[in-house]
């Protein structure tokens, strides 16, 4: 095969893999900023603070990145509470979100980094799986285990999560709450309490693709930074609420990326969040694939 | 009828996704008329005025004020226009002074060093003079109404639509606004009025469009409008 | 009660320029003065540290304060400032003065070009956008030989610049002059009819479009404006440091600081971001002698927290009876 080529198919087909990490991320901002209206710019950085719980408990009991991150869910799905509990509070319900409640979410962004930064210092952190330094080969194409088992969680959790969303009355409650709050207050549902259990889920996701993301690179307490512009680039690219939608983002996000990252160069790569970002918001601000109002 | 137009609206149209919430209406308006727009919930009204006062950017058909033709126009171009309009629930600025409130219309207006001067104007024209430096929070809801007519009255309009000023009003304070509203097009005004309360539309009102599931399905005469079975069925139909 | 008498009372303060002025130039001169008696290089140090940030959180407060559109971009914008005086020196050998003045025209150019591009959305787009500008810029930067990419930029300083005793003096009195001037503009803006027209836009924008407010040109003045001063900001940084680095010029701190000092200090008054930089930059000076620059920001991002939880009017909320 053309050399130029096998690079190309090896640059899409990693790029997809990278965009299963890239869907993971953005999973749980997909459900609070996309359904429930809650600019939570600190997402990336609770990511950050996932897989750096998830290096520490791994490193001491010797566990699976992924199995812990699993594990840690739950303690992710009780801060998202936490936060959401504390933002209602004096933000949402006062109707100040717009200035005061972002400004709360970046003075978390600090609080998380710099912690981080305090309890385990700046230096990068890894904890790699053995199956990390596998890779499997069909014909010209790699595929290392490092990336594909990470993705393909992420994408079991992503579907799971859709199932449930659209299966559960629960989930219908979460998709319709940001919409009409008054037909659920009708039905006896508390709306605040939907956003609560759903935020907490947006963080539990976020804590678990802190342990996708450690498993396919080292991580440093502002690695968060980076993804901010990917992740709300996917979301918005998506059509905001709906998560078919921010997976297909993810992925051909995850694509464009690392082609540009193979023909370009690595340190580019930033630059394609943003300029996507930019275009996106200028052109096509209903999502990719939505329709135009 | 004689010649002069102020407002022409051919075929508006407006639909969301395969909804269609307002299909081809049409409606001429002549300068200083009263014209009474009535309709179940739902069946266009707000839809329609969003649509004239360039709040959606983008719908079916043509509007013209005083011939110059609207589209593309945005919302603040058409109030420069001539075209005020005051919202189902008043919209202050909160954290501005009523003065101040009533000020930003006309800083940016033909004549700015004499805004403070014309906003107390249009504050004693709705008698709201009094309460010039209050927030709008320590204001009553009939209040907040007036502060919301005179800061439209600031602009100097030839047309002001006025959707819902009445609601959640008590008797008293419904004639207090109507009173308003007539002084302003006894001054020349032009007024489309939204309305829910028959009684302000039948007392205030000249001519009488209906809207029913986004088509206008009246418009005349308030007394022969309301005696025809269609627009008595739409009312027992829906309400 | 006449007319008059109201009107006077229901527009906020009157602008008393000359008052304004002569009082910000006479403590000017006072603190030159006294940090002259004093005679050491590190109140200079201190003092141009807590004065950029005033620059730089007013910039902030003229978006943020005034029309209530987030900025988080602040180290993005302040080192677009920084690297564009670097490379007009580079290029043209011009130095600080026309460098605060193409630092200006290019982050106001950048405040303009990503205001275009996102304010006709929901405001929360704008702010997202500012957040990845600066990683974008940095990017940039780092991959930018021309200004010493990610080993960063010399730039060599003359001992002697009469007639300042030093030339942290120097640097000190420059910083001085465009605190004050930034504060007045802000000021100024503040009680013109576009400050006005912010406020609106802040308190309701469809009802200012309604009444005739050019909602979207406003937002872009103030979107450029923010931008160029935030540039100003950071122009003379690689001549007062005399090195600049990437890592240095989008420091976490500049943009944490930039909304925390307005914030804390009081969001939309130009008095507001002035206390709150004073108030934190202090603190920050006195805190980095005994407690690590982590620790520091930490600090800060907490009161940050704290302050938007508690006191979402400020400091100045404290003072004023109502709004």
């Amino acid at each position: 095969m053309d050399p130029q080529l096998s690079l190309l198919l090896n640059g899409i087909v990693s790029g997809l893999l990278l965009g299963g990490l890239y869907a993971a991320a953005a999973a749980g901002l997909a459900i609070s900023f996309g359904m429930l209206d809650i600019v939570n710019i600190a997402h990336p950085a609770l990511m950050v603070m996932g897989a750096f719980v998830v290096v520490a408990i791994g490193t001491a009991l010797g566990l699976d990145p992924l199995l812990v991150a699993l594990l840690v869910a739950p303690l992710f799905y009780l801060v998202g509470i936490g936060i959401y509990g504390f933002y209602h509070h004096f933000f949402e319900r006062r109707g100040e979100e717009a200035l005061q409640g972002l400004a709360f979410f970046f003075g978390v962004i600090f609080i998380v980094e710099v912690g981080l930064v305090m309890a385990f210092g700046p230096e990068q952190r890894f904890l790699d799986p053995p199956y990390a330094f596998i890779t499997w080969r069909l014909g010209e194409v790699d595929l290392p285990l490092r990336m594909l088992v990470p993705a393909a969680l992420a994408v079991t959790v992503v579907g799971l999560l859709i199932l449930w969303l659209r299966r559960s009355f629960t989930g219908l409650a979460i998709a319709a709450v940001a919409q009409d709050a008054d037909a659920l207050r009708l039905m006896a549902v508390d709306p605040v309490k939907i956003k609560r259990l759903a935020f907490g889920i947006s963080i539990a996701l976020a804590g678990m693709a802190g342990g996708a993301l450690v498993v396919v690179q080292p991580v440093e307490p502002s690695s968060g930074q980076i993804f901010i512009g990917r992740v709300f680039a996917i979301v918005i690219m998506g059509g905001m609420a709906s998560l078919p939608g921010m997976v297909t983002a993810a992925l051909l996000f995850g694509v464009v990326e690392n082609v540009t990252a193979t023909f370009y160069g690595p340190s580019w790569s930033p630059a394609v969040a943003f300029g996507w970002l930019l275009l996106v918001l200028a052109f096509r601000p209903q999502g990719l694939f939505g329709r135009a109002a | 009828m004689s010649g002069a137009v102020l407002l022409h609206a051919a075929g508006v149209g407006k639909r969301f996704g395969g909804f269609i919430a307002l299909e081809a209406v049409d409606i001429t308006l002549r300068p200083g008329e009263r014209l009474g727009l009535i309709g179940p919930n739902g069946s266009g009204k707000s839809t329609f005025v969003n649509c004239i006062s360039g709040d959606f950017a983008q719908h079916e058909g043509k509007v013209t004020l005083g011939g110059h033709a609207l589209e593309g126009l945005k919302p603040h171009r058409r109030a420069r226009l001539g075209l005020a309009r005051t919202f189902q629930l008043p919209q202050p600025f909160a954290s501005l002074s009523v003065l101040e409130n009533v000020r930003v219309p006309l800083l940016f207006g033909a004549d700015p060093a004499q805004a403070t001067r014309r906003a107390m104007e249009c504050l004693e024209q709705v008698e709201m003079a009094g309460k010039a430096e209050k927030l709008p929070r320590e204001l009553t809801q009939v209040e907040q109404r007036r502060l919301e007519l005179a800061r439209a009255i600031a602009l100097d309009p030839r047309l002001l639509i006025a959707d819902e000023a009445m609601a959640g009003l008590s008797h008293a304070e419904i004639d207090q606004i109507l009173a308003l509203l007539l002084r302003l097009n006894a001054a020349g005004t032009a007024v489309i009025m939204i309305e829910h309360i028959m009684r302000a539309v039948t007392e205030f009102a000249e001519r009488l469009v209906v809207f029913v599931a986004g088509r206008k399905i009246a418009d005349g005469v308030p007394r022969e409008v309301l005696a025809m079975q269609e627009v008595e069925d739409a009312y027992l139909g829906r309400q | 009660m006449s007319a008059t008498t109201l009107t006077r009372a229901a527009i906020a303060a009157p602008p008393r320029h000359a008052v304004f002025w002569l009082g910000a130039i006479g403590l000017g001169v006072a603190l030159l003065v006294i940090l002259r008696a004093i005679g050491n290089d590190y109140g200079y140090f201190a003092g141009y540290f807590i004065l950029q940030y005033v620059v730089l959180a007013s910039a902030w407060n003229i978006l943020g304060g005034y029309a209530g559109y987030v900025n988080f971009g602040a180290a993005g914008f302040m080192a677009a400032g920084a690297y564009t005086a670097i490379a007009l020196r580079k290029a043209t050998g011009l130095d600080l003065m026309p460098g605060i003045l193409a630092g200006a025209v290019v982050a106001g150019l950048l405040g303009l070009g990503t205001g275009y591009l996102t304010l006709r959305l929901r405001g929360v787009f704008f702010s997202i956008a500012t957040l990845c500008l600066a990683v974008v810029l940095q990017t940039l930067v780092v991959n930018w030989d021309y200004v010493g990419g990610s080993r960063g930029a010399y730039i060599v300083n003359p001992m002697e610049i009469p007639p300042f005793v030093s030339w942290g003096e120097y640097m000190f009195v420059v910083m001085l002059v465009l605190a004050i001037g930034t504060v007045g503009i802000a000021r100024a803006l503040e009680h013109s009819r576009i400050g006005a027209g912010l406020a609106a836009i802040r308190d309701n924008e469809r009802a200012a479009e309604a009444v005739g407010v050019p909602t979207l040109r406003l937002k872009l003045i103030a979107t450029t404006l923010c931008g160029a001063l935030m540039g100003v900001a950071g122009a003379p940084l690689p001549y007062y440091s005399g090195y600049l680095n990437p890592d240095a010029a989008f420091s976490l701190s500049y943009a944490v600081n930039a909304i925390a000092m307005p914030l804390i200090g009081g969001a939309g008054t130009w008095a507001g971001p002035v206390i709150g930089a004073v108030l934190l930059g202090t603190l920050q000076q006195a805190a980095t002698v005994t407690i690590s620059s982590a620790l520091n920001l930490w600090i800060v991002g907490w009161m940050l927290v704290v302050f938007v939880a508690l006191f979402p009017r400020g400091i100045m909320g404290w003072f004023r009876r109502r709004r």
